[in-house]
């Protein structure tokens, strides 16, 4: 016998003994090892070496040799591969290329191929310590939300409170800015908002979903009744009967329908940690056993999507700007702020905590003055005071055109930089000015669209092109939210690029940004944000390729279905069975031109829905299309994985319980999302990378998605794929290996303390102001990565990505495009809402705008409804008659024309739908228009579903699902008509 | 000298996120942290009880804050109106309720100026926020909400009597006043927010057919004869003479700009008012 194969034998003697040690040490090994009876063997692939393993109930006795009737081997080519492979540590991508190459088999069951490799490596990892022993019997855990990241106490397996994590000894400083003789530091803390704080009520909610059920009225074998969804209710069943309805599903209709029959998609979000997001454990499974996607619209960008990028590129930040250093910038330099379409205190830049907040403040302390133009007397408007516009929503750019005409004719912008850094202005000067159309854009002219006063905007206009002024548009400052989802979005994003270019963008205090992006944090130390695909593996559908397909070793997975179903069409996919989308696609200016059709070409219609995550009636437009869908027989059969019964989960014919992430395993970064919004942590004043502790066991019979993923891949035989043989925990830690996090924290020390903060970097290497480099005319310098090499018009790094490499104007790519597109001329034009005033029958029937922006208190769908304490925030939701109503906010002169009163409830309504709402009567919204946050997570029709009133508060199935423009996949929610009035209880339709 | 635990809540930073509110639930729903407190019910308490106003009227306006938690007051009523000495004070002036020793007295609920004790029905006990009492004897700097808050709108003091007193008069500090002042333990900062009102209004000028806003124009406030305020237009003509006691009575706005004639304005005022847009 070799040497190498005596040292085998060795090691497989010590693996042995070592379960007895582990199993004593560790209790949750302990009970993994009860967990399967059956007989396992590490074996070479000639019989010349083994050892089989003998599991029953618990106990593990070995025997060298080959054992003939082993449920499962382990199979190496040859001794130097298994102790390649089986020698701590455990080396991930030999274990990947000899898998790949067939030089190390898993031979047996799917259950015993995906347990055998977990409990070996658990073998070596068991008896691990995290978390802090506090007195009492209380230990103290980390974990992270979509809002930031927070301290766990828990006692007797309950989690008795959450809090926000204050930074210690061993945390690293934060950053100071010196700006006008002052110094400006954040607090040594990580800020979290309000749907944060309101977690402990969520994961104990009465609407937690704790075993699996099955509609009553649905038989997979008989009657499936589709028409009962939304209506019928539901029976407890095993998780064995869960899965082998849902895997014999999965089966039939690949069988009977072929390519492309399976329809999966998630909200928008996720429980927050790579390994459990929404593009990464979900992505796996459905590229592992093929599935149409549903395809995202750019939901909060649109405008800048489909408009802005033409203008000034920007395709990899869905056309938004960037903002690296505009903190300090404006903090130094800025004498004005702009916050046009932007609640920053509302939306908290996305992801960022109450992180900002802190910032503005200290910009008011310096006497900065305050714009905001916003329907809405909004939060940040409340916030900082200053000076208030409320145009009429969908028209604020003619507000912009007007400026720029004040501009023109009394010379207040930047000449020289629009003649070297601009293209097409002249052409555009000349349609401000009336010279082409025969009507100039001036203040009075933009009076009858707005309601906003000439001399008002004679004002704003001066104060603008005389101070250093900072443009804030959108919820982030140069993107986001707000004015962009509206009719008018792409005008509106465009007209915002063009003031911004008028004024000299990139010169010291004259940028776009609102204190919520740009802090001085470090850059340059590599976290992945959840864009990059977590355990994906998939290239293709996320942005793995940027870091992390070269750094943690991990299987590619790819979809083999090319179906995709545009989001906001879903309704007319099955209910029509055609519809028509455009992509949202980062990489280049040019992906969003090529549409494509549903069916695509020799693929099935859809028959089954795996419907993953939260609910699309809060978040989608004319929602109740969703609703009517569901209902449809052309759907055969409906899942939903989902933590709540909430919103959609009530149509599914089977509900798997999911868990939250405190009841699981995860690894990940506050706000870091990579991908469309790089460096989004930019926004944070201190970096937080968590380890995300498993605080409490699953609720109920309630699993984590990774588990309910691996537990079908089982049943469908392909286990190995999804799983490659690692837990959550050891995807974590195989993340964490390909990270930077190991150069400045062991494994251990993460596993105990649960996050690390990135130490801010010496004032000296801050990155350079955002479009700095373009004002002075030098190459890009900012630590951005895109666009890619082959869009740039000149060399690398020289200009923007348009191809002229300037702020254009009238934009080339829409010219080469469809230059006579009415809808998107290559110019940016006053063009007026499809939906709005100017649209008299419907204005006549429906005289209120209804705007519906970022939901404040919850986060889309999180934290709203399931009894949440967040429903008792005066604010969010009205407690009438022993329900909690959502809210909307109506004028008062509105209101008492009406008949209503503070908290009357009220029928909002239009063609589309009905929404029962608590009235808050204000002054923060102007007449003529109201105001109600989007997505309730309740939807309860009180009739038939899709077709009666809401009084959840989905007020999304009143908004229209018309795209902005034929040629894209967008939303324009905030340009809705509605009417409202008193609700007397009854029931009828709209 | 022992130290005492006072808050100070200052409105200007306060925007109603509402953490301070959710932190109480957190801690107390679900939690019973006895001998200070049984837990919280779910719904229908607000220990921390965030008041809402708005001022003035579209566009002008400003919106206020006014988190309310118990104000530990010195001269407690509650402590007088309970029964078999159910409410004490502590050491560092804490004001408890002894929810077992105040069972059925619902008389508490009532006695007190500020609104800020609860019943708890299934209970049958008075309930309210206790400063966190429990995490403080257990070394935590400060209660639950004042940890949660991320403008620093709450502040917790742990300090002399005698510092308090000078913080107070240094920070100009007002408590909430009620028919008369029981010496609360909860201080505020920029309460004028909340509790005064404000004159506003947009001056503009017409000048060959061309509307402008009217800035720089000095707008001085009287009051029965007397001056009480001077205020100067901003670019957009926009002034706002603020802190003006409510239902306070008729007040003269005289208008003076060099370059135009003056015009005076009378003024009934009971609340908050914007005067629209004034051509001068």
């Amino acid at each position: 016998m070799s040497f190498k194969k005596l040292v085998l034998e060795f090691l497989l003697f010590g693996l042995s003994k070592l379960f007895g040690i582990q199993a004593f040490r560790d209790s949750s090994f302990r009970d993994r090892l009860k967990e399967k009876n059956c007989i396992a063997q590490i074996k070479l692939m000639d019989d010349s070496v083994g050892r089989y393993f003998i599991f029953q109930d618990g106990i593990v006795k070995s025997q060298r040799g080959v054992h003939h009737e082993a449920d499962i081997s382990m199979i190496f080519a040859s001794a130097e591969v298994a102790l390649e492979l089986i020698t701590p540590p455990v080396d991930s991508l030999a274990q990947i290329n000899a898998a790949k190459n067939f030089q190390f088999v898993l031979d047996g069951p799917e259950d015993l191929i995906s347990w055998l490799p977990v409990t070996l490596i658990n073998l070596l990892s068991a008896g691990a310590k995290y978390g802090v022993d506090l007195d009492g019997g209380v230990k103290r855990f980390v974990n992270n939300t979509n809002g930031g990241p927070v301290y766990v106490y828990v006692k007797d397996d309950k989690i008795i409170r959450i809090t926000p994590i204050e930074f210690g000894d061993d945390d690293p400083e934060p950053w100071t800015i010196e700006a006008r003789g002052r110094k400006f530091t954040p607090p040594r803390k990580a800020t979290v908002p309000s749907y944060t704080m309101t977690f402990k009520s969520m994961v104990y909610s009465p609407d937690r979903l704790l075993y699996p059920m099955k509609r009553v009225d649905f038989d997979p074998k008989g009657e499936r009744n589709p028409q009962n969804r939304g209506v019928s209710g539901y029976e407890r069943i095993t998780w064995e009967e869960a899965l082998d309805i849902v895997s014999g599903e999965i089966k039939r209709v690949r069988k009977e329908h072929g390519k492309g029959a399976i329809l999966s998609g998630s909200g928008s979000h996720h429980l927050w940690g790579w390994i459990g997001y929404w593009l990464s454990t979900h992505r796996r499974f459905m590229n592992t056993i093929g599935y149409s996607m549903v395809d995202h619209n750019p939901d909060s960008w649109e405008g800048w999507y489909w408009g802005a990028m033409h203008h000034w590129g920007h395709s990899s930040r869905l056309g938004g700007g960037d903002s690296y250093s505009t903190v300090e910038d404006a903090l130094k330099e800025c004498e004005m702020m702009i916050f046009w379409s932007s609640d920053p205190e509302a939306t908290s830049g996305v992801y960022g905590g109450l992180e900002g907040s802190i910032r503005r403040l200290w910009l008011k302390d310096l006497g900065v003055k305050m714009v905001h133009i916003d329907p809405f007397y909004n939060h940040t408007a409340g916030m900082l005071e200053g000076k208030w516009f409320a145009p009429r929503p969908a028209t604020s750019h003619a507000m912009a055109y007007a400026i720029a005409y004040v501009w023109i004719t009394e010379g207040l912008y930047d000449k020289e930089y629009i003649d070297t850094r601009t293209t097409g202005f002249d052409e555009w000067k000349a349609y401000v000015l009336g010279e082409t159309d025969g009507i100039p854009k001036t203040p009075e002219w933009q009076e009858s669209e707005t309601t906003i006063a000439a001399k008002d905007i004679r004002a704003l206009a001066r104060e603008w092109g005389t101070k250093k002024t900072y443009l804030g548009c959108g919820g982030l400052g140069a993107n986001f939210g707000g004015a962009c989802r509206s009719a008018t979005g792409i005008e509106w994003a465009r007209a915002m690029v063009y003031l911004a270019a008028m004024q000299g963008l990139g010169k010291p205090g004259q940028n776009m940004g609102n204190m919520q992006w740009g802090t001085p944090v470090d850059h340059r130390f590599f976290f992945p944000g959840y864009a990059e695909g977590g355990m994906s593996g998939d290239l293709a559908g996320t942005a793995a390729g940027l870091n992390m397909f070269q750094r943690m070793p991990n299987l590619p997975s790819m979809n083999t279905s090319y179906q995709r179903v545009p989001r906001l069409k879903i309704p007319e996919a099955i209910l029509d069975g055609e519809c028509e989308g455009y992509p949202t696609d980062s990489k280049t200016i040019e992906g969003q031109f090529l549409g494509y059709r549903y069916p695509a070409p020799g693929h099935s219609k859809i028959r089954m829905y795996y419907k993953y995550g939260g609910s699309h009636f809060g978040t989608m437009s004319d929602s109740n299309r969703y609703a009517r869908a569901y209902r449809s027989d052309e759907l055969e059969f409906v899942v939903n994985q989902a933590i709540w019964n909430e919103g959609e989960t009530k149509f599914a014919d089977v509900i798997l319980p999911a868990c939250t992430n405190f009841e699981r395993w995860d690894i990940g970064e506050w706000a870091n999302t990579s991908g469309y919004l790089f460096h989004a942590y930019g926004q944070l004043n201190h970096r937080v990378i968590t380890l995300q502790h498993k605080c409490i066991e699953p609720l109920g019979e309630s699993k984590s998605d990774y588990q309910i993923f691996l537990e079908l891949s089982e049943l469908l035989g392909v286990s190995n794929p999804f799983a490659e043989g690692t837990d959550e925990l050891g995807w974590c830690k195989r993340m964490f290996d390909g990270t930077d996090l190991p150069k400045v924290i062991s494994w251990k020390k993460i596993m105990k303390k649960g996050y690390y903060v990135v130490p801010a970097p010496p004032e000296n290497q801050r990155p350079p102001v955002a479009y700095r480099w373009f004002a002075e005319g030098r190459k890009k310098d900012v630590p951005d990565m895109s666009p890619l090499p082959g869009d740039y018009a000149g060399e690398y790094g020289e200009g923007l990505q348009t191809q002229s490499g300037k702020i254009e104007f009238v934009s080339s790519s829409l010219n080469r495009y469809d230059p006579d597109d009415p809808e998107r001329p290559p110019m940016g034009q006053y063009i007026k809402s499809w939906e709005g005033h100017h649209t008299s029958d419907l204005y006549g029937k429906y005289p209120l705008h209804l705007i519906t922006p970022h939901v404040r208190h919850s986060f889309h769908t999180m934290g709203d409804g399931k009894d949440s304490f967040l429903n008792d925030v005066k604010d969010h939701r009205v407690l009438i008659d022993d329900y909690y109503y959502w809210i909307v906010r109506i004028n008062n002169q509105d209101a008492e024309s009406r008949g209503i009163k503070m908290h009357d409830l009220v029928k909002v309504y239009n063609d589309r739908g009905a929404v029962i709402c608590a009235a808050q009567t204000t002054e923060r919204m102007p007449p003529g228009s109201v105001h109600s946050y989007q997505a309730s997570a309740v939807y309860e029709p009180i009739g038939e579903p899709g077709n009666s009133p809401d009084k959840g508060g989905c007020v999304n199935t009143l908004t229209p699902s018309r795209s902005i423009i034929k040629k894209s996949h967008s939303t324009a929610s905030n340009s809705c008509l509605v009417q409202v009035e008193k609700w007397n209880g009854e029931e009828g339709g709209w | 000298m022992v130290k005492k635990a006072y808050m100070i809540i200052d409105l200007d930073l306060c925007i109603d996120c509402n953490n301070c509110f959710l932190a109480c639930k957190d801690e107390f729903v679900d939690n019973q942290w006895l001998p200070t407190s049984l837990a919280q019910p779910r719904h229908g308490q607000r220990w921390m009880n965030i008041m809402r106003k708005e001022r003035g009227q579209f566009p002008l306006i400003s919106v206020a804050y006014l988190p309310t938690p118990c104000m530990h007051c010195e001269n407690a009523d509650c402590m007088v109106a309970a029964e078999n000495d159910a409410i004490y004070r502590r050491d560092d002036g804490i004001v408890i309720i002894d929810p077992v020793k105040a069972k059925g007295q619902k008389a508490i609920v009532d006695s007190c100026p500020y609104g800020v004790i609860w019943w708890n029905e299934e209970e049958q006990i008075p309930q309210k926020c206790t400063f966190c009492a429990h995490l403080l004897d257990d070394g935590w700097e400060a209660p639950r909400c004042v940890q949660a808050c991320a403008t620093g709108a709450l502040v917790f003091k742990s300090v002399e009597e005698k510092e308090m007193e000078k913080i107070v008069a240094d920070e100009n500090l007002k408590v909430l006043n009620t028919d008369y002042n029981p010496d609360p333990h909860v201080y505020y900062k920029n309460l004028q927010r909340y509790t005064h009102c404000f004159i506003g209004g947009s001056l503009a000028v017409k000048k060959n057919g061309i509307t402008d806003c009217l800035a720089g124009a000095t707008i001085t406030l009287y009051k029965g004869g007397e001056e009480v305020g001077v205020e100067i237009s901003d670019a957009y003509g926009d002034f706002k003479a603020d802190h003006l006691k409510p239902n306070s009575g008729s007040y003269l706005l005289e208008i003076k700009h060099p370059d135009h004639e003056s015009k005076t304005q009378e003024v009934d005022l009971n609340t908050s008012i914007n005067l629209g847009t004034i051509w001068i």
